[in-house]
C-alpha cells in the first residue's frame, strides 16, 4: 500500500482513486468524490456555473488589485460619464467609477450569501433532524412553525422584519435568514424520517448510542447532500432578495457599493444614462445564474434519487 | 382547522414584529415632551401595561374586526388605505396571470409533445432566466427599451395625466371602470400602461406555468388512454389538446392559483419600479417611513390572501378531481 500511495504522479493517483477494491475508508471516500467530480465535469452548464461562482470569489478576494480606483472616490466634475477606456462601465451620479464599485460589491454579495447560509444551514438542519428523530409534540410544534413561515411570501416577511429592525445590511441578512430556514428544516425532517427506521440506526441504538450521538453522527451526514443541493439552488434567491431589499433602500445603505442599491440610485438617470442602473443588474443576473447552474449540476451529481 | 392555525401563526409573527420595533409606540403617540402622567395614561390607553398574552388577545380581536390602526402617512385607517390601493394590484396581477396562462399553457403542451426539441429548450432557458434575473432590474430595462427607446409602451403609472379622473372609480380596477363608463380612450390608455408591468410580472408566472404544464403533459401522454385514443384513430391534435390537456387542467388550476399568489410578492418590486399605486407601493412607502401600522396591516392582508389562495386551490382541486374526494 505504501508503494502505491507514494506514487502521486497523475496516472497512479487516478488508478488509486478508481481502485475496484479500496483498502482504506479514506481511499473509498476520495474515490467516490473523484467519480462524482468526473460526472460533474461532463456537465458543461454546471461547469459554467462553477466558473462564475469561482470568479465571484476571486474578484471579491482581489478587488483592491482588480480595481485601481476607490469605490468611494467622488469626482463631481466627471459625473454620469458614458463607458470609456478610463471608466469601463462609466461613472455614477457622484462621479464614482462603476467598474470599481461593481468589483468591490462582489465581496458584499458574497458576504450576504455566506452569512445567510452559515446561519440558516445549521439551524434548519438541527430543527429538522431533531423534529424528525424525536417526533411527538416537539415535531408537531416545529412543523407548525415552519408552516406559518412557508405560508407567506418570503420577500414580504423579510420586508416586515427589516422594517421592525431598521434598514441596514446586517438587519437585511438577519431578516433573510429568519425567512429562509423553514424549507431546510422540512428537507432535513423528511430525510430523517426515512433514515430513522432503517436497520443501521436500530443497530447503533442497540449498542447504546443516545439520540444526540445518533443525530449528530449518523443522521446529519446523510442529510447533508440534499441540503447542500437545496442551499446552492437557494443562493440565487438569497442574492435576489438581498438585492431587492437594497433596491428598496432597506438593505445595504449608501455609499456601500451593493449592487441592488446601485441600481436604485441609478434609477433616476435611467432614461439618459442607462448604464448606471443596468450594469449592476447584469452583475446580479450573472452571479445568480452561476449559482443556479451550479446547484443544478450538484443535484445531478449528489442526488441519489436522480440517478 | 390547519388554515386557522396558520392564520393565528401569521398574527403571532406580525404581533412579534410589532413588539420588537425599536420605536416606542407611546412616544410616537404623545411626543417626547409629554409629562410623565400623560405618558402613563396613553400607555394604559394603548393597553401596553397588560401582560403580553392579553395584549395579543386584544390584537387578534382588533385584526379580526378589520382594525389595523391608523396609518401615519395618510392619517387614515390602514384598512381604508388598503381597500383603496388593492384594486390596482389586483388589476396588475390578473393581467399578468392571464398573459402567463394564455402563452404558458400552449408553450408547455408544445414542449411536452416535442420533448428535447427547441421549444423544450426555450422553456428551460426561460425558467433559468426567471430564477436568476432581478425583477426590478427587468422592469427598468423594460422601461428603457420599450418606453424610452422604442416608444411602444406607456410610461410609469396607471394612466397618462390627461386621462386622470375621467372615469368614476366603481370597482377601482381602471380597465373595468373604463368599460363600464364606455370611455374607450381611457381603456386604451390604461391597457397601454398595464401591458409592460404585467408582461414583466407575467414572465415569471409564464416560465413556471409552462414548465409545470410540460411535466404534467409528459405524465399524461404516457398513460394508456392516450394510446387507446390514438388506436381509435383520433387525430393527434384531438388526443393532445382534448384528452391529455383535459386531464392536465385539474392540477394546472392549482399551479395557476399558486402563481397568482406569488405575483403579490413580485408586485412589491414591480410596482415600485413602475410607480404603480397598488399594495406593493403602499407597503414600500410605509416601510421607508417606518409606519408600522401600515406595514403590518399590509403584511397581514398579503399573508391572508396567500393563505386564502392556497386554501382555494386545495378546494378547487378536490372539486374538480373526483379521485380526491
Amino acid at each position: 500500500m505504501a508503494s502505491e500511495t507514494n506514487r502521486i504522479d497523475g496516472e497512479g493517483l487516478r488508478a488509486w482513486l478508481l481502485a475496484e477494491t479500496p483498502r482504506s475508508r479514506a481511499q473509498s471516500r476520495l474515490g467516490q468524490a473523484y467519480v462524482r467530480w468526473l460526472h460533474f465535469l461532463r456537465n458543461p452548464l454546471a461547469m459554467v456555473g462553477l466558473v462564475i461562482v469561482l470568479a465571484l470569489v476571486v474578484v471579491a478576494a482581489l478587488a483592491p488589485w482588480l480595481a485601481d480606483q476607490s469605490p468611494y472616490a467622488q469626482d463631481l466634475a466627471r459625473r454620469l460619464q458614458a463607458p470609456s477606456p478610463a471608466h469601463w462601465f462609466g461613472t455614477d451620479e457622484l462621479g464614482r467609477d462603476i467598474y470599481s464599485r461593481l468589483v468591490h460589491g462582489a465581496s458584499i454579495t458574497l458576504m450576504i450569501v455566506g452569512l445567510v447560509v452559515i446561519i440558516v444551514g445549521p439551524v434548519g438542519l438541527m430543527v429538522g433532524t431533531v423534529a424528525g428523530y424525536l417526533g411527538g409534540w416537539f415535531d408537531t410544534v416545529l412543523m407548525r412553525v415552519t408552516d406559518v413561515f412557508l405560508a407567506f411570501p418570503r420577500l414580504i416577511l423579510a420586508l416586515a422584519f427589516v422594517a421592525a429592525l431598521g434598514p441596514g445590511i446586517e438587519n437585511a441578512i438577519i431578516a433573510i435568514a429568519i425567512t429562509a430556514w423553514p424549507p431546510y428544516a422540512r428537507i432535513a425532517r423528511a430525510e430523517t424520517l426515512t433514515i430513522r427506521n432503517s436497520d443501521f440506526i436500530s443497530a447503533i441504538r442497540l449498542q447504546g448510542a443516545g439520540p444526540l450521538r445518533i443525530i449528530l453522527g449518523h443522521v446529519i451526514p446523510l442529510c447533508m447532500s440534499s441540503l447542500i443541493i437545496r442551499i446552492t439552488l437557494d443562493m440565487a434567491g438569497i442574492i435576489l432578495t438581498a438585492a431587492g431589499l437594497g433596491f428598496l433602500g432597506l438593505g445595504a445603505q449608501p455609499p456601500m457599493p451593493e449592487w441592488g442599491a446601485m441600481i436604485s440610485s441609478g434609477r433616476k438617470f435611467l432614461l439618459d444614462q442607462w448604464w448606471v442602473a443596468t450594469i449592476p443588474g447584469i452583475a446580479i443576473f450573472v452571479v445568480s445564474l452561476g449559482f443556479n447552474l451550479l446547484g443544478d449540476g450538484l443535484r445531478d451529481v449528489l442526488d441519489p434519487k436522480g440517478k | 382547522m390547519t388554515v386557522s392555525i396558520t392564520f393565528l401563526g401569521l398574527l403571532m409573527v406580525t404581533f412579534f414584529i410589532g413588539r420588537v420595533v425599536p420605536i416606542d409606540p407611546v412616544l410616537a403617540a404623545v411626543g417626547d415632551r409629554a409629562p410623565a402622567e400623560v405618558y402613563e395614561r396613553v400607555r394604559i390607553e394603548l393597553g401596553l401595561h397588560l401582560p403580553l398574552w392579553q395584549q395579543f388577545y386584544i390584537y387578534v380581536q382588533k385584526v379580526l374586526t378589520g382594525d389595523f390602526g391608523r396609518a401615519v402617512l395618510t392619517s387614515k385607517p390602514v384598512l381604508d388605505d388598503i381597500v383603496r390601493v388593492f384594486p390596482a394590484t389586483l388589476e396588475l396581477a390578473t393581467v399578468a396571470t392571464v398573459l402567463g396562462v394564455v402563452i404558458g399553457v400552449p408553450m408547455g403542451v408544445l414542449a411536452a409533445v416535442n420533448q428535447n426539441r427547441w421549444i423544450d429548450h426555450v422553456i428551460r432557458v426561460m425558467a433559468l432566466f426567471g430564477h436568476s434575473v432581478p425583477v426590478f432590474w427587468l422592469g427598468l430595462v423594460g422601461l428603457l427599451i420599450f418606453y424610452a427607446w422604442l416608444g411602444i409602451a406607456a410610461g410609469p403609472g396607471r394612466l397618462d395625466v390627461g386621462f386622470d379622473d375621467i372615469v368614476e372609480p366603481v370597482t377601482g380596477v381602471i380597465l373595468i371602470d373604463a368599460l363600464l363608463a364606455g370611455e374607450w380612450d381611457v381603456f386604451a390608455n390604461a391597457v397601454s400602461h398595464v401591458m409592460l408591468p404585467a408582461s414583466i410580472l407575467g414572465y415569471f408566472s409564464l416560465a413556471y406555468i409552462a414548465r409545470m404544464t410540460r411535466s404534467f403533459m409528459l405524465e399524461q401522454l404516457r398513460q394508456e388512454y392516450v394510446t387507446t385514443a390514438r388506436v381509435k384513430g383520433l387525430t393527434e391534435g384531438r388526443v393532445i389538446w382534448r384528452h391529455a390537456l383535459g386531464n392536465v387542467m385539474v392540477p394546472l388550476v392549482t399551479v395557476i392559483a399558486l402563481t397568482y399568489a406569488n405575483l403579490l410578492e413580485g408586485s412589491v418590486l414591480t410596482e415600485t419600479v413602475f410607480a404603480w399605486p397598488g399594495l406593493g407601493s403602499y407597503l414600500t412607502d410605509a416601510l421607508l417611513a417606518a409606519d408600522m401600522n401600515a406595514v403590518l396591516g399590509a403584511t397581514i392582508v398579503v399573508g391572508t390572501i396567500f393563505i386564502g389562495i392556497n386554501l382555494l386551490s386545495d378546494l378547487l382541486y378536490r372539486f374538480f378531481d373526483p379521485r380526491a374526494k
